[in-house]
């Protein structure tokens, strides 16, 4: 594959892009005479509009992605991108519709925020919706925010949260954010939450408990109305996760299992493209009680004109600028209505199959550390392979050579050397056996060729990078004065 | 529309393989009472010529689109080259995830490695990270960092902040042990150094200011910055209009510590609000305490260049509970939007883009001011938006204007109760010179 330098290696004095027109007002000068000012930005590159073109077509052809490939990424849902959506998305109505413009030339666009609102309440089985926060991330810390919001003004705050010791990183995350101290819970020998581990610290200090269903591990918590009712039965909040969606969406509805508060990942269950790393989007649903504590903007529909309200005394307050991220918004809805409830429901029964599939066709290889049933994902570990020195990311890394994205191996912390598989529901059968005989021989090869696997990947662009020198030497930019021969090597 | 990849015969060899006969076997973990008896109550399945129309449709009852609008305000409309819709479009850029397998997502790391440059050439900055959400949060990830950084009880906030970001920041600090104060705005519309110089004391953790800020007039960093380092606090510069980055000096030259901002104007449509883009930069001794990812070189086994994400030790994946934010997916993509739209314009196009949205504001500006009724409301340099004070209710000569297809600028009457009958107008290399004497032609009309 060809080399490809950064951009500032092949910048050069004089180039020039992109043309503006001429300016066409007489000049005005001195405007600047007070104020400090620069004569050109010291660094940046002068490149020709072919040299750029060819420069990030060539840095895409370094990229894997879901348009190339299997990418069984566990808890990241990277199922396929429908193209409609991103046309639609790029319709020019809205791409031109500035946030600040009035509510009276701006009625399309809240009406696609309204619907969207709508959608998701009636999948969930939730009161309402607010569509501002950004990412999964930004919709646990709202949700967090309404629930200590509601619990002072029931006079107090309260100071802990439970987080299940399976759940993703950002839950205690989110929770200390927003101020309140982490207790974990244990998982039972099922891998799902301990009840009595949970009744046992669910005090009156308690404001919520985190829960992600089904968890992390792909097991649904059959136990959650039992679990909401130990959480509520103490005036504390259920908080679930939605990231795993994708595995009930037509089954069952969160609203339904006593939860109080929920955020989806749009980018996730409703295939908005996941973009190198966003943007996503995380909206939060919520039950009647905690509905007067959302962000603002609240739309409102009155007399069939969208309006938008910012007076709300009890709100949280504001999470993000203007309207959250509309066009990843638009993308969810187009998807939910390109399905309609048929669609939707299959999303689920056959991500469920295929993981279901694979997690057979696998589990004489690979050790499964909890035998419960698993819906859209399951978490195999390298236990077996580590008797030959072999850990999981040695298997990770030689998928790469097999043209498969690696699965999730960073969480949950539960299971050691953890492949966390979520094949989701638009893969083929023949796709889904690609992987199964490559992880397969990848099993045979670890008792074989152990080195095989520890030198992987072999045939991608680079090779094994350090990743502890990039956190010893920390190079987080180019320099110019950087000796050239060390940026060529 | 359906997007399985499965066969009748591909699902029944699969439910052979785990030994059931049907899917719903599969399902057994949810209670029965928990499971939906009837179907979604969701409208049926649209095909895409359906969809195309229904979206049209809806489309349609926007109309902001069809008026010659000076709104700003933190949105800002410039170009956009063609090229940076065919790059951003391709499946490897729009398909992939957060870069955790590295060796297979080269193309999004170094594309963050020369974000991150540019960002910190921009800056003049040390180190960047990969994105934010956008400029509000950012600015309030900024506030939660300097606090951590300090950690002493306060951090004062410039009023001529956007607004929204100012409510966001109220939003993420709320239940820390935090206050926020404000400081005033002078006649000159900038940070009124003797309210700063009065509430800048040993338990200030940092000053958060922007620049140009609210009004669109740039403020003096140098003395803020100065003042803001002899009482021991952090200098922290919130940039929305990345654009006057172009032709002012770098706010890390003017003793910044922490530059965050909004990126939108590089390249990112207006889109109602989203998807946008937060940056932020920082000097490098502040490095552990920074938020988001951040991508950085290294070598593989052959010694061949690559890169990685590095230091998330940082981070809620490592860290939990006692990370520096929880900020997991970002805005990668939009940050590739803004790389395309820096480098193709470089060096000499950043500077001219910034030098005609300069001079195309101080033209119109110079026209407006020269109407009976009308002012400018504050005093000091402006680069591409600044604050109108009329005579007249603002209501009716927004009226007359939308009339005549204009959209003359955003009222304070919210956001400043204060400023009232003020409008913040924002001018751009998009407009040309007919469309500013058209405009300063209607406002003449209108304050008759």
């Amino acid at each position: 594959m060809i080399r490809e330098p950064l951009i500032f290696e092949i910048s050069d004095s004089g180039k020039k892009g992109f043309l503006l027109p001429k300016l066409d007002v007489p000049v005005i000068d001195d405007i600047l005479k007070d104020i400090p000012s620069r004569e050109e930005i010291d660094g940046f590159p002068e490149v020709s509009e072919t040299e750029v073109v060819r420069h990030f077509t060539r840095l895409s052809q370094k990229n894997f992605c879901i348009d190339l490939g299997f990418y069984p990424l566990g808890s990241c849902t990277m199922k396929y991108n429908p193209k409609i959506n991103e046309k639609l998305a790029s319709t020019n109505e809205f791409l031109r519709s500035h946030p600040e413009a009035s509510e009276e030339l701006t009625q399309g666009s809240l009406k696609i925020l309204k619907i969207t609102e709508e959608l998701l309440m009636n999948i969930t089985g939730m009161d309402a919706y607010t569509l501002q926060p950004s990412a999964g991330a930004q919709g646990e810390l709202v949700g967090m925010l309404l629930i200590r919001a509601c619990l002072e003004e029931r006079g107090n705050p309260r100071k802990i949260v439970l987080i299940p010791d399976s759940a993703h990183g950002t839950n205690p995350s989110s929770a200390h954010v927003c101020g309140y101290r982490v207790q974990e819970i244990k998982s039972n020998e099922s891998g799902t939450v301990d009840v009595e581990d949970l009744t046992k610290n669910m005090t009156e200090d308690v404001a919520a408990l985190m829960v992600t269903n089904p968890n992390t591990l792909g097991i649904f918590e059959t136990d959650i109305k039992k679990i909401s009712e130990i959480v509520h039965a103490k005036g504390g909040f259920v908080y679930m996760d939605g990231a795993n969606m994708n595995a009930l969406i037509g089954m069952c509805k969160p609203g339904d299992m006593g939860v109080d508060v929920i955020h989806l990942n749009l980018h996730k269950t409703f295939s908005t493209p996941h973009g190198g790393g966003g943007p996503g989007s995380g909206p939060v649903g919520v039950k009647e009680e905690l509905e007067p504590y959302l962000p603002f903007p609240i739309i409102e529909i009155k007399n069939g004109i969208f309006h938008l309200n910012i007076k709300r005394p009890k709100s949280i307050g504001r999470v993000r600028g203007f309207h959250g991220n509309f066009l990843v918004n638009l993308k969810a809805m187009v998807y939910i209505l390109s399905l309609g409830p048929g669609g939707l429901k299959e999303i689920s029964e056959v991500a469920v199959l295929n993981s279901n599939y694979i997690r057979k066709s696998l589990e004489n290889d690979y050790h499964l550390k909890y035998e419960t049933p698993t819906l859209h994902e399951c978490v195999f570990s390298d236990k077996i392979q580590k008797k030959d020195g072999i850990n999981n990311i040695d298997i990770a890394k030689r998928l790469i050579d097999y043209d498969v994205h690696p699965p999730t191996m960073s969480f949950p912390l539960i299971v050691q050397g953890a492949l966390m598989i979520e094949p989701t529901e638009t893969e083929s059968k023949r796709d889904l056996d690609r992987f199964i005989e490559a992880m397969k021989q990848i099993a045979q090869e670890s008792k074989n060729n152990p080195e095989v696997l520890k030198n992987a990947p072999h045939v991608s662009y680079v090779r094994r990078l350090d990743e502890t020198s990039a956190a010893r030497n920390s190079v987080l930019r180019w320099h110019k004065n950087r000796n050239d021969k060390e940026q060529e090597s | 529309m359906s997007y399985i990849s499965l066969s009748e015969k591909d699902r029944k060899e699969m439910l052979d393989t785990i030994g059931i006969s049907s899917v719903d076997e599969l399902f057994r973990s949810i209670p029965d009472n928990l499971k939906i008896k009837q179907k979604l109550n969701v409208p049926e399945a649209l095909t895409e010529p359906e969809l195309a129309r229904k979206i049209e449709e809806i489309a349609n009852q926007n109309s902001y689109h069809h008026f010659l609008s000076f709104l700003g305000a933190g949105a800002y409309s410039h170009v956009i080259p063609s090229v940076v819709d065919y790059l951003s479009s391709r499946g490897e850029f729009l398909s992939p995830y957060t870069p955790y397998q590295p060796e297979v997502s080269q193309g999004t790391l170094q594309i963050i490695f020369e974000f991150q440059t540019l960002i910190c050439q921009l800056t003049g900055m040390d180190i960047a990270n990969a994105s934010l959400y956008d400029g509000a949060s950012g600015a309030a990830e900024a506030a939660l960092m300097a606090h951590r950084l300090k950690s002493r009880s306060k951090i004062l906030v410039a009023k001529s902040i956007h607004p929204q970001y100012r409510d966001v920041i109220q939003t993420y600090t709320r239940n820390l042990d935090l206050s926020v104060e404000e400081i005033a705005y002078s006649d000159r519309g900038e940070v009124d150094y003797e309210d700063l110089n009065k509430k800048l004391d040993e338990d200030t953790s940092a000053v958060l200011i922007q620049s140009p800020n609210f009004f669109g007039v740039i403020e003096q960093l140098d003395n803020i910055s100065a003042l803001t380092h002899e009482r021991q606090a952090l200098s922290v510069v919130v940039v929305a209009e990345p654009v006057s980055l172009g032709i002012l000096e770098a706010p890390g030259n003017l003793g910044a510590d922490i530059v965050t901002g909004e990126g939108q104007s590089f390249g990112l449509p207006l889109s109602f609000g989203g998807p946008y883009l937060g940056f932020m930069a920082c000097q490098k001794e502040f490095v552990r305490q920074f938020p988001g990812r951040i991508a950085g070189e290294t070598k593989d086994v052959d010694g061949k260049r690559g890169f990685v994400l590095t230091l998330s030790t940082r981070e809620q994946h490592i860290r939990r509970e006692r990370a520096t934010s929880n900020i997991c997916t970002n805005q990668a993509w939009c940050a590739l939007r803004a790389t395309i739209f820096m480098e193709l314009l470089g060096k000499k196009g950043l500077k001219e883009l910034a030098w005609q949205n300069l001079q195309k504001a101080h033209y119109t500006l110079d026209k407006i001011t020269q109407i009976k009724g009308i002012k400018t409301r504050f005093m000091g340099v402006c680069f591409n938006e600044f604050v109108l004070e009329f005579e007249k209710p603002w209501a009716d000569i927004d009226t007359f204007l939308q009339e005549k297809g204009i959209i003359g600028g955003l009222s304070f009457e919210d956001s400043y109760p204060e400023l009232a009958n003020c409008v913040l107008v924002c001018v751009t290399e998009s407009h040309t010179k007919e469309d500013i004497d058209r405009f300063v032609g209607h406002l003449k009309e209108a304050c008759q």
